[in-house]
């Protein structure tokens, strides 16, 4: 499309008057090819081969783009467990007030026994993701509810006007990390075994590097939280620093939209077809106030990320429109040639008729 | 020394003078009785030569001081700023501001503030440079310095500002009157002085005013000293020509009229000086009077992208109510339930118990937050590029006049894009579209024509004769065909040596004394006498060349005395009785003087369209010498003169054709006796008592001016600026409509219309008048008025049955009838026969009317229009019209001043609009779509977000993204477009002037193309946000196994916006210089970079954004494709448009820009050019009608030639 048509220079002779030499006062604008507008420019325009062309190089690009993120997200595995209703059913009424009853209740066992079917080989790293549905992680009361000045350096512990109404506890102490994110820090605890042998989860190097480096302090360490009248969620070990408590780091990246899964921890071993595992589960954290789903995520990844064919599928699109455009054009073009620069098509001769 | 002067003035011009405003006095005073002078309207009285009675109560009036500015130094700031606000848009805008600087707003305050303060900051600073420009105009003229009588016949200089009423001021010769003044005496005994009123209604020939009798005594500074007199009459009014009042003396009541009255801003000629009361000061001047308020003007282009703008500020409205209803009904009914938010917030933001208070709240924060729909950047980009393109008009060097030194200049430049949008020029005529330089040119004496000089009209359209036979033969250009072209055409060279001002005669049979060996010398001698003394002109020593100069009433005749002094007979000297011409015979001869006794004159007036001398020769000959226009005077020749009529009336029409102004001349020798029976009739008249005097002079002059020998005629040049026809020609070929508005007599205005083909032969001229009717009697206005609207009836069923397509009309109407025409009951009708006429020309209007005519033509059309001109007469035009511009060749700055654009030459018109204009149309409105585009596809998305998020109010984007959204990333190639695009080159934009139609029919900026571009914003906010989020969903996205978070998908999308929006203003951008490449993949590599760099600082600067390409979406594939695809789906849909209408339905500029991108215009001469003829709209008016008729003329010629050459 790009077509470096050679430049126009053209007018006037920059020379105009000069052999008369300047003259005291003149005002004559002076010469140049910027204020005279006449930049060298290239003219590229849209002949018919350049349309067609550009469509039929952009769907030959995608198509194959299209197949291979299409055959990428079918490469990867992914079993996906909600388990927030039957944890309960059995324990609990059906109601939801007898359900958050139960959840609230912090004197109750909430333990769950969940087994999953491996349906199809998993090749490790085997990602375990929690998703939660329904809950606003990308609420703007809830977005700004923190401080990171104060996650990040010891010092700055007493900014927490931002994280209102989690800022200080009752004797007016700052609580770190402060905010309603860390306060309702997810705190369903999981654990696999396989064939009666437990499977060790790597919970290391969950969260983004940057994170745990710079933006959460290696000399901060939990003070005052979860000690409030109102328990949101997880509890932090005081002895270990922010920078370690990869779980919290995860959860105060907040997800875009309010279906989200979060990573909580690495399987690093290979699981084979057919096999079962069982899931026990502390099912803690409270969905059933806002009828938010909790599910269980097993999955494992190719180059292109998680199992979703809308890529893949988006990119057959638009290369397939492409196509058809091209097609199209080409069509139009032999059916109905327009030689380029035709003058019949200049208005002054359409109107006329056929004169010519 | 006055009375030095008086002597050499000894002229009683009364005494020659007959008709005209002069009058004896000595009937004057017992005919007329003092105007009776009572009641509102006529409260205003004068203490002469005592201004210290106007110090005080009440009759203290307004001072001398003028003041045109719009604000001063305490309005200045409340009044600009206001004038800010009217802008719906900056009310928004400081709304949004105040509101950033609450919590309420999700976005930076500093990014909402900055803007608003720079953009009303710069427009502010503007109009106070602009009024700080009119001040020191003002000043200038306040600080003018005059003489005034300070006390007992002392005279002393003082500046204008300080004259009060009553004050006794002298002025001298070429000196303008400071204020309205009542003439008191003047150089001349008899008390007339010379007016020029350019600067009031552009007419060039001198008026004449005449004291009152009673004060001629007052003929030096000395007798002032006990001059004490009253002047009652009417309050102030802007009334040019008319004035009502009485003078007191001497308990003496003598009623004032206009005569007396010379008014400011005109200018004292051919009188050494005179004497004159202050009447009118300042402001109450008429002139002042006539000048209505500069307006601040705006461009069509503006005005609906305000429309725009409330379309979008409804969007914005409604998409804020949705957010807020679905905020209200997310906390009453959800909200409550999520125990992670811990509702109720303790400022009452979230309240689920005051709802209807959070969700206000929450309206403001989403207005501010989709605030992106209606940038201000807009605002400050359309700024910064019309100031650009202003720069560029300023520096443009084909616009530049090398004669007086001045470069075009954008005075205001918001009005750039409106140039090209023209429909309608008004324009003035004298020093627009004429020098006001009369060139003696051909005459045609005793049936043979002489002068071989071509006028510009013949010599164009011998070139291109020349031209397109040789397109036709291309092998040999220079055919004989081509010569005998040229050979019939006479000679062909136009270029005019710098020699005489006024005479381009050049004619060797009748120049340098030859004359006397023609057949015809006595006749030719005659004729030479007819120049010399037919006229009312001073002759004026010039010392530099040791001939005269002359002070004539018209520079017609101006003209014909240097003829006469080229040709040999100089006109030196005028006394009261004689005229003394010395003639040489030829060049070797010594001068003789003769002296001319003149016995009568009977001057020129429009009404009898000839004057006439009656004169003794030293044989004591009589002869009246009588000249005029040649329709009056071939009905007043006698049997035996018509001796060369048929010869003459064919050169006539020749020079008519060629754009000439034609006078016949005729003589008639007169016995003795004949003589005095006239004589003692004509002195009866002029002494009759009453209103049938002036019938009788008339009726007297009548008789003598009849039996008349014609002996020729003259064919004088209204020299043309340089170039105006073939400006005009552009014009109309542009298809815009030239109306011509003049203040000259309507022949004068004719002779023009014709020169520069505004009118041709054979165009029906419709002209409306009401000088057949009788305006003295009761109803005369009644009458008048019915008279015309008949007159317009008429005309406009003769258009209307013209079966001819290819008639043209053009309307020809006077002031006076204007005044009729412009009342509202008849306007319209007046203004629909106009838009039929192909050319409109109106003479003798007032500024005033000037003014009028322009508002009626813009809102009685709804076009653009625009007015140029160059003197002060023409300000109330330049500032009502749509665009005004000043020419600025010419002294006087007024028109410079009022105007939006000024050049120096009426040419240059042709290059702003045609390039200047279309080019900044097209930028402006393209610039203008595309902001839309690109605000609507970014501040959608944070609709759909909110959608997402339970309409908090949280933003997708990291807020300094959005900071730099408009400022930096997408800010340099939208300017870049607005500034630099050119669809085509400015070459192709003035050989093809119809590509002008584009702006006039707006076919950039139509709503089609609004709600074009605002859908394709839709479609792109809906492509960016919707692929993304699904893309993204909830699965891991990189190999490390993380999900997206807020930071993820805001980049990605944010990412995908830029090159969305950058990619398309490449695909919309067709002309590309390396400013444009750099400006757009500079932009795109820009956002890269900024996402390193913010990337790299402190994460307490750079927050969720931190590392964020380095971390998480560089090594991710998937950020990469999904740019990739989302870019491409964005523009496809624009780029599958632009490809159909190319396609298949191709416009004018693709046309041409394929034809030059195949270099066709180069294969193929013979299709350019002709292409670029037919180009040309089929105009009725213009020098190519005119042209193609005289070729048509000329082709017959050469066809007869050419076959009876082939017989031979």
């Amino acid at each position: 499309m790009m077509n470096n048509t050679s430049s126009e220079t053209s007018g006037v002779n920059g020379s105009v008057g000069d052999g008369k030499g300047p003259k005291r006062n003149s005002k004559r604008p002076k010469y140049s090819k910027f204020t005279q507008q006449e930049l060298p420019a290239c003219k590229p325009i849209l002949t018919p081969q350049w349309v067609i062309s550009v469509f039929v190089i952009i769907s030959a690009v995608f198509i194959p783009i299209g197949i291979a993120s299409l055959l990428a997200s079918r490469d990867v595995v992914e079993i996906v467990d909600r388990y927030d209703n039957d944890c309960l059913t059995n324990k609990t009424g059906s109601t939801q007030n007898e359900k958050i009853k139960y959840i609230q209740n912090s004197s109750r066992n909430k333990t769950c026994v969940r087994s999953i079917k491996i349906l199809k080989d998993m090749n490790q790293p085997i990602y375990i993701y929690y998703e939660l549905d329904n809950f606003y992680q990308n609420h703007r009361r809830y977005v700004k509810s923190r401080n990171d000045g104060q996650l990040r350096d010891a010092d700055k512990e007493h900014d927490t006007e931002e994280c209102k109404p989690e800022n200080n506890d009752i004797n007016g102490q700052p609580i770190v990390p402060c905010g309603l994110i860390a306060w309702s820090l997810f705190n369903d605890t999981y654990h696999f075994t396989r064939k009666n042998k437990p499977l060790k989860i790597n919970k290391k190097g969950i969260s983004w590097k940057s994170d745990r480096e710079h933006k959460f302090g290696k000399n901060v360490f939990p003070k005052n939280f979860q000690k409030g009248p109102l328990i949101g969620g997880a509890k932090l070990n005081e002895s270990i620093p922010l920078s370690e408590q990869e779980d919290l780091i995860v959860w105060m990246r907040t997800a875009a939209l309010p279906t989200f899964r979060k990573l909580y921890g690495k399987i690093e071993v290979d699981l084979k077809e057919n096999e079962t595992i069982t899931v026990v589960l502390e099912n803690n954290y409270n969905t059933y106030s806002f009828d938010g789903k909790k599910k269980l995520v097993l999955s494992t990844t190719s180059w292109l990320g998680g199992r979703n064919d809308f890529l893949g599928i988006a990119y057959l699109t638009v290369g397939g429109i492409c196509f058809f455009l091209a097609t199209s054009f080409l069509i139009v073009y032999l059916i109905k040639p327009r030689k380029l620069g035709d003058p019949a098509y200049l208005s002054w001769n359409r109107t006329t008729g056929a004169q010519m | 020394m006055p009375n030095r002067e008086r002597k050499r003035d000894k002229l009683r011009w009364s005494k020659i003078y007959t008709f005209s405003c002069i009058r004896p006095t000595a009937q004057l005073d017992t005919d007329d009785a003092p105007f009776s002078l009572q009641g509102p309207g006529f409260s205003r009285v004068v203490f002469c030569n005592q201004p210290g009675f106007h110090r005080k109560k009440p009759f203290k009036y307004t001072t001398n001081i003028i003041s045109t500015t719009k604000y001063n130094v305490l309005t200045f700031f409340p009044k600009a700023l206001f004038e800010q606000f009217r802008r719906v848009a900056n009310i928004y805008f400081l709304f949004t501001a105040i509101f950033s600087l609450t919590p309420l707003s999700s976005l930076d305050p500093f990014s909402m503030v900055a803007p608003l303060a720079f953009v009303i900051g710069l427009s502010m600073l503007k109009e106070g440079l602009e009024d700080w420009n009119r001040f020191i105009q003002d000043l200038k003229v306040n600080k003018r310095k005059v003489n005034i009588h300070k006390e007992d016949g002392v005279f002393g200089k003082i500046a204008w500002q300080k004259i009060s009423v009553g004050d006794i001021v002298r002025v001298e010769k070429d000196q303008f009157f400071p204020a309205d003044l009542l003439l008191i005496s003047s150089s001349y005994d008899d008390g007339i002085c010379y007016v020029e009123t350019m600067n009031l209604d552009g007419e060039t020939n001198l008026k004449i005013k005449r004291s009152l009798e009673t004060t001629l005594l007052f003929e030096d500074g000395e007798s002032f000293k006990d001059f004490k007199a009253t002047i009652r009459c009417e309050d102030p009014n802007p009334d040019l020509y008319n004035f009502v009042g009485n003078f007191e003396y001497a308990h003496e009541v003598i009623p004032l009229n206009t005569n007396q009255i010379l008014l400011r801003d005109s200018k004292l000629r051919n009188t050494s000086y005179i004497y004159g009361v202050a009447i009118f000061t300042g402001h109450d001047s008429k002139v002042m009077q006539n000048s209505t308020a500069s307006p601040s003007k705006r461009s069509k282009i503006e005005k609906k992208m305000d429309h725009v703008i409330i379309i979008l500020f409804i969007i914005l409205s409604l998409i804020s109510l949705i957010s807020s209803i679905g905020f209200a009904a997310r906390i009453k009914y959800s909200m409550i339930k999520w125990w992670y938010m811990r509702l109720p917030d303790s400022r009452g933001y979230y309240d689920p118990s005051n709802v209807a208070y959070s969700s206000l709240l929450h309206l403001v924060t989403v207005l501010i937050l989709y605030g992106y729909l209606i940038p201000i950047s807009l605002y400050v980009s359309i700024e910064a590029v019309k100031v650009l393109q202003a720069m560029f008009i300023n520096k443009d060097m084909h616009m530049y006049d090398e004669e007086t030194n001045k470069p075009a200049h954008a005075r205001t430049s918001n009005l750039n894009e409106e140039l090209g949008q023209i429909e309608t020029i008004l324009s003035d005529k004298t020093g627009t579209l004429t020098c006001n330089q009369m060139d003696f040119l051909k005459c045609s004496i005793a049936g043979v024509s002489y002068g071989m000089r071509t006028s510009e009209v013949e010599a164009a359209a011998a070139k291109l004769m020349a031209t397109e036979i040789s397109s036709f033969t291309e092998n040999s250009p220079k055919s004989h065909q081509v010569a005998r072209a040229e050979s019939c055409l006479g000679n062909n060279d136009t270029v005019q040596q710098a020699g005489i001002k006024g005479f381009s005669f050049k004619d060797d049979r009748i120049m340098e004394g030859n004359w006397v060996q023609e057949c015809n010398a006595d006749t030719i001698l005659l004729f030479f006498h007819i120049l010399a003394l037919c006229h009312t002109a001073i002759p004026e020593p010039n010392e530099e060349t040791g001939s005269f100069n002359y002070e004539a009433e018209s520079p017609d005749e101006g003209a014909f005395l240097i003829a006469a002094r080229e040709f040999g007979f100089e006109f030196c000297k005028r006394t009261q009785s004689s005229v003394f011409i010395q003639e040489k015979y030829s060049a070797s001869r010594q001068p003789i003087q003769r002296e001319f006794k003149v016995l009568n004159l009977l001057e020129f007036s429009s009404k009898r369209k000839r004057m006439s001398v009656i004169v003794r020769d030293e044989e004591g000959l009589i002869f009246l010498l009588c000249k005029g226009a040649d329709s009056i005077i071939f009905e007043r020749l006698s049997k035996n003169g018509r001796l060369y009529e048929e010869d003459t009336a064919k050169h006539i029409n020749e020079y008519g054709e060629a754009g000439l102004r034609t006078l016949a001349l005729t003589y008639r020798k007169l016995d003795e006796e004949e003589y005095y029976v006239w004589n003692a009739e004509f002195v009866k008249a002029k002494t009759t008592i009453g209103s049938d005097r002036e019938n009788m002079l008339e009726r007297a002059a009548d008789l003598m001016e009849r039996e008349l020998i014609l002996i020729g005629a003259t064919a004088v040049e209204d020299k043309l600026q340089k170039g105006v026809p073939q400006c005009i020609d552009k014009l109309a070929q542009a298809g815009l409509k030239i109306w011509v508005l003049t203040g000259d007599k309507i022949e004068t205005a004719i002779n023009i219309g014709f020169a520069c083909s505004l009118l041709r032969q054979g165009m029906k001229q419709i002209c409306i008048s009401t000088t057949n009717v009788d305006l003295v009697s009761r109803d005369g206005n009644r009458i008048a008025k019915e008279n015309i609207l008949m007159q317009m009836d008429n005309a406009s069923q003769m258009i209307k049955l013209e079966k001819d397509p290819h008639a043209a009309f053009a309307l020809i109407i006077d002031g006076k009838t204007l005044a009729y025409a412009l009342e509202d009951d008849v306007k319209k009708q007046f203004l629909n026969l106009a838009v039929d006429c192909a050319s409109v020309i109106c003479c003798r209007v007032s500024p005033k009317q000037k003014a009028l005519v322009t508002r009626l033509v813009k809102e009685g059309t709804g076009k653009t229009t625009l007015a140029v001109g160059d003197g002060a007469n023409d300000v109330g035009m330049i500032q009502e019209a749509d665009i005004g511009v000043g020419i600025s060749g010419v002294e006087g700055m007024q028109a410079v001043m009022a105007s939006d654009f000024s050049i120096a030459q009426f040419r240059f018109l042709e290059r702003l609009l045609v390039v200047h204009g279309h080019w900044c149309y097209k930028r402006i409105a393209q610039m203008i779509c595309y902001f839309f585009y690109k605000n609507i596809a970014f501040g959608l998305t944070l609709f759909y977000f909110e959608a997402y998020t339970s309409f908090s109010g949280q933003s997708v984007y990291n807020a300094w993204y959005m900071v730099l959204f408009n400022v930096i990333l997408t800010s340099l190639p939208v300017i870049s477009l607005g500034t630099f695009e050119q669809d085509v080159s400015s070459e192709v934009c003035l050989q093809f002037p119809a590509l002008y139609q584009q702006g006039s029919k707006n076919l950039f900026f139509s709503w089609y193309k609004i709600f074009g571009w605002m859908g394709n914003g839709l479609y792109s906010s809906l492509v960016v946000f919707f692929l993304c989020v699904n893309m993204f969903d909830s699965q891991q996205f990189c190999v490390g196994g993380q999900t997206a978070d807020i930071a993820v998908i805001g980049t990605t999308m944010f990412t995908c916006i830029i090159w969305a929006v950058n990619i398309q203003i490449a695909l919309i951008t067709s002309h590309y210089t390396w400013i444009q490449h750099a400006f757009v993949w500079g932009s795109i590599a820009t956002w890269y970079l900024f996402l390193l760099g913010y990337g790299m600082v402190s994460p307490i600067i750079s927050q969720d954004a931190y590392l964020i390409l380095m971390e998480a979406l560089g090594p991710a594939p998937i950020f990469w494709i999904a740019t990739g695809l989302i870019t491409v789906a964005c523009n496809l849909p624009y780029l599958a448009h632009v490809s159909y209408q190319r396609a298949l339905n191709p416009m004018d500029h693709h046309v041409i820009q394929e034809i030059k991108y195949c270099n066709k215009d180069v294969e193929d001469k013979l299709m350019w050019t002709n292409e670029m003829n037919k180009a040309i709209q089929k105009t009725m008016i213009g020098f190519s009608a005119r042209v193609d008729a005289k070729i048509r003329q000329l082709r017959s010629k050469l066809h007869r030639k050419h076959s009876s050459s082939m017989v031979s």
